[in-house]
């Protein structure tokens, strides 16, 4: 009594640390965590790259716990969102599962006994125990692990739709119910183990499903984090500095972007005038020039001196507004797409329910008793039940997402990889796409050691991208580069070190300029002639043999750019795509995907901006490379990581690749319910028929699935 | 025959008591991480005393 223990009221976070690799990552973090003053637990999880750190909020917070991990080569980032509903999903299926696994196994124990005693001497006492034990355990179990379908079912009934939930539902609940009334009656057969083993096939299934989904958005969310950038806040009554994570910035706050800073949030410039790197955003390579009163968007990189902004939301920009509106009208478009599943469910649902009608109306009029014809209908109905069908699309799926995970491309969903398998058309943005969407410098060999040394050392002073290029040649050929001790950047002209100059043709003093290339620096020196440096938008590597892949399958590729015409069209010759715009607003993005969708040409949407963000929506199908602006990462279909576009031909073809095996699989599964069909409408089913049926039609299902697996990578 | 009212309530048993083993395991983490459990059975115990060799 009377002593008072202060308990450090602990603090949780999760961050993702993108280069956690092996065990030996895991120990690295869990002891620079666990040496870091303030932290009292840190336990890294190796599967999803993440490390959840308990401290204590009053010594260390977010960013020093981030900082710890950078002192010790961790690349870290806070992740937010925890425990989400597609990891609760996952895990009500994997308990349905294994409570299904557990019925169907004990199940078949004592059915195997059955069937063994049909053949020889089991007392009828014996069998209608078994199957009064059977019962006990299916019933909680269907009642159980039976939610997801009944779930599923019940919401397209009450819409008035058919999905392939509604015949699963039906065969699972009909044949419980058959099988009680003939353990009742005391009946030589029952099907308890043909529903318990129906479900438990599907759930697996279910469950291979939900994680090619949970497993993306995973490495979704954590690129996402590890993109996140930090803005610092003036307080506007103290005038004090805070860092906080971008995401946290409310609308009006004042926010200052330091020379070099990625611009954290939308915003109207309050202060300063500045050049703006925006190629994430219009797709333009060239930095514009921004001052007080304009809008900027996150996402922007300032290039020349400090700002201050005021921070908007969606709503208050045109741009914005309309790119957010955009959106919403191209992701109710694209709701329509139906997957393969449920398209084989609309003819085979209808279908199934059909043939266990006309069975029940068959045996009817040729004089069997209601009894007797309502228990061949339930066995048609058990036998035709898809158990193979459910698992013919997702284990697929899980394979084929498995392999371009490997690859580093995410696919988010497995409607994608049926969505991809379809398309006919390639569209490209340019800028960040097909190209870095930064400069670099044309022809550097027929530039001399001496000018390229001398440009550089200026050059070195300067965050312009220009400037960047020039630097980054010289760096190639001679290694590192000093800059210059008194050379002075003009924002928007040039670099000055005493009566040397580099930059723009008018600042140099260059009168013979071609007028049009304005995005060429000039050298100039006081007893020499003016040397130019010109630049080009790199193309990322393989951007050809990727188009050509495309072309040699017999697709159209087309270029949207938001860029001028000149690069445009220089980059389409350079690669020989068959169609390039440029000076595209989104606007004009999405018309030209109405018109292609008009003319039923089925579209994948390449890109990366905060302009291509609406047609990714809209597009049939959508990729986007890793370093693109968030809202265009979660607009697309998949998301690759790397350099390399190969990723483009290599995604459709693991597509097309999977959709072929669905195609064999759903043919494996007719042809064995042909074969089982006509001895279900005749009668001649017996529930060992229906359990042999089934799993090797599963089995054989999956095995299929597997051949996707391929080579590992090269 | 009247083995069987033995043997039955046994199967059942174990059967039942590896579900329940699994869900318990289920529900306190264990397969939250299959990658890394798998490397953790390489490192030092923390308690052990002795000096590494």
């Amino acid at each position: 009594m009377g002593e008072t223990v202060t308990a450090p009221d602990w603090g949780e976070t999760v961050l993702t640390v993108s280069n956690m690799h092996c065990g030996g990552c895991v120990r690295g973090i869990e002891r620079a965590l666990g040496e870091t003053a303030g932290v009292a637990e840190a336990r890294a999880n190796l599967t999803t790259k993440r490390v959840r750190v308990r401290f204590d909020p009053a010594r260390i917070d977010v960013q020093g716990l981030v900082k710890a991990l950078a002192s010790t080569g961790f690349q870290a980032a806070r992740f937010d969102g925890g425990l989400d509903a597609a990891d609760s999903e996952q895990r009500l299926l994997l308990r349905s599962l294994s409570v299904a696994g557990f019925a169907a196994a004990n199940i078949m124990l004592l059915m195997v006994g059955v069937w063994a005693g049909l053949a020889g001497d089991m007392e009828s006492v014996t069998r209608d125990l078994f199957h009064w034990i059977a019962a006990a355990i299916a019933l909680p179990t269907v009642a159980y692990s039976g939610r997801p379908f009944f779930r599923s079912a019940w919401s397209a009934l009450r819409v008035r739709r058919l999905n392939m939930d509604v015949p699963i539902s039906l065969a699972v609940l009909l044949a419980t119910g058959m099988s009680l009334w003939q353990t009742w009656t005391g009946a030589e057969e029952a099907y308890f183990d043909a529903a318990v083993m129906l479900l438990f096939f599907l759930l697996i299934g279910r469950f291979l499903d939900a994680r090619v989904r949970g497993k993306a958005r995973e490495a979704a969310g954590n690129l996402l984090a590890l993109s996140a950038t930090e803005a610092t806040v003036i307080d506007q009554e103290t005038g004090a500095h805070h860092r906080i994570p971008a995401g946290e910035v409310a609308v009006g706050d004042r926010v200052l972007v330091a020379s070099g800073e990625k611009i954290p949030v939308d915003g109207r410039i309050l202060e300063g005038s500045t050049q703006l790197d925006t190629a994430l955003v219009t797709g333009e390579t060239m930095p514009a020039a921004a001052k007080a009163g304009d809008t900027v968007y996150a996402g922007c990189v300032n290039l020349g001196g400090a700002v201050t902004i005021d921070a908007i939301s969606m709503a208050d920009d045109s741009l914005l507004a309309e790119i957010a509106r955009l959106m919403e009208n191209a992701q109710q478009g694209r709701a329509r797409f139906v997957r393969l599943a449920d398209r084989a469910a609309k003819i085979y649902a209808p279908l199934v329910h059909t043939l266990g009608a006309a069975t029940f109306a068959g045996w009817m009029i040729y004089g069997a008793g209601v009894e007797q014809s309502l228990m061949t209908a339930i066995a048609v109905l058990i036998i035709t039940c898809p158990c193979a069908l459910g698992l013919a699309v997702p284990a697929v799926q899980v394979v084929a997402a498995g392999r371009l995970m490997r690859r580093g491309v995410l696919v988010k969903t497995g409607a994608a990889l049926e969505r991809f398998a379809e398309i006919d058309r390639v569209v490209f943005d340019k800028t960040g796409t097909l190209t870095f969407g930064q400069p670099s410098l044309l022809a550097p060999e027929s530039i001399a050691d001496d000018d390229l040394r001398l440009a550089a050392s200026l050059a070195a002073v300067s965050r312009h991208p220009l400037s960047q290029a020039v630097v980054r040649a010289a760096e190639e050929r001679f290694g590192t580069i000093g800059a210059a001790p008194d050379a002075l950047e003009t924002a928007g002209a040039g670099i000055q070190a005493g009566n040397v100059k580099i930059g723009s043709a008018a600042w140099c003093g260059v009168t013979d300029a071609p007028q049009q290339d304005q995005t060429a620096l000039w050298l100039a020196r006081p007893d020499a002639t003016p040397v130019a440096f010109h630049f080009h938008d790199r193309l990322r590597p393989d951007a050809k043999a990727a188009i050509d892949t495309l072309r040699g399958w017999g697709m159209r590729t087309a270029i949207l750019s938001g860029d001028e015409q000149g690069p445009v069209a220089a980059v389409a010759d350079e690669l020989g795509v068959d169609e390039a715009h440029a000076r595209l607003s989104p606007k004009d993005k999405i018309a030209y995907l109405e018109n292609c969708k008009a003319n039923g040409v089925r579209v994948l949407m390449v890109g990366d901006g905060l302009n291509d963000a609406p047609a990714l929506a809209a597009a049939n199908a959508s990729l986007s490379p890793a370093t693109a602006a968030d809202i265009s990462q979660t607009a697309a279909d998949m998301v690759f990581q790397g350099a390399s576009l190969s990723a483009v031909p290599e995604a459709i073809a693991v597509a097309q690749a999977a959709r072929r095996r669905v195609f064999e699989n759903f043919g494996l599964a007719v042809l064995y319910n042909s074969v089982s069909i006509p001895f279900a409408v005749m009668g001649y089913v017996t529930p060992l028929l229906a359990a042999a049926v089934m799993s090797t039609s599963s089995i054989l299902v999956t095995m299929n699935a597997l051949r996707l697996r391929g080579r590992s990578a090269p | 025959m009247n083995v069987l009212i033995i043997l039955i309530p046994i199967a059942l048993l174990l059967g039942g008591l590896g579900l329940a083993a699994f869900l318990w395991s289920l529900n306190s983490g264990q397969y939250e991480d299959l990658d890394g459990a798998a490397e953790r059975i390489l490192y030092d115990d923390p308690h052990d005393k002795r000096p590494h060799l």
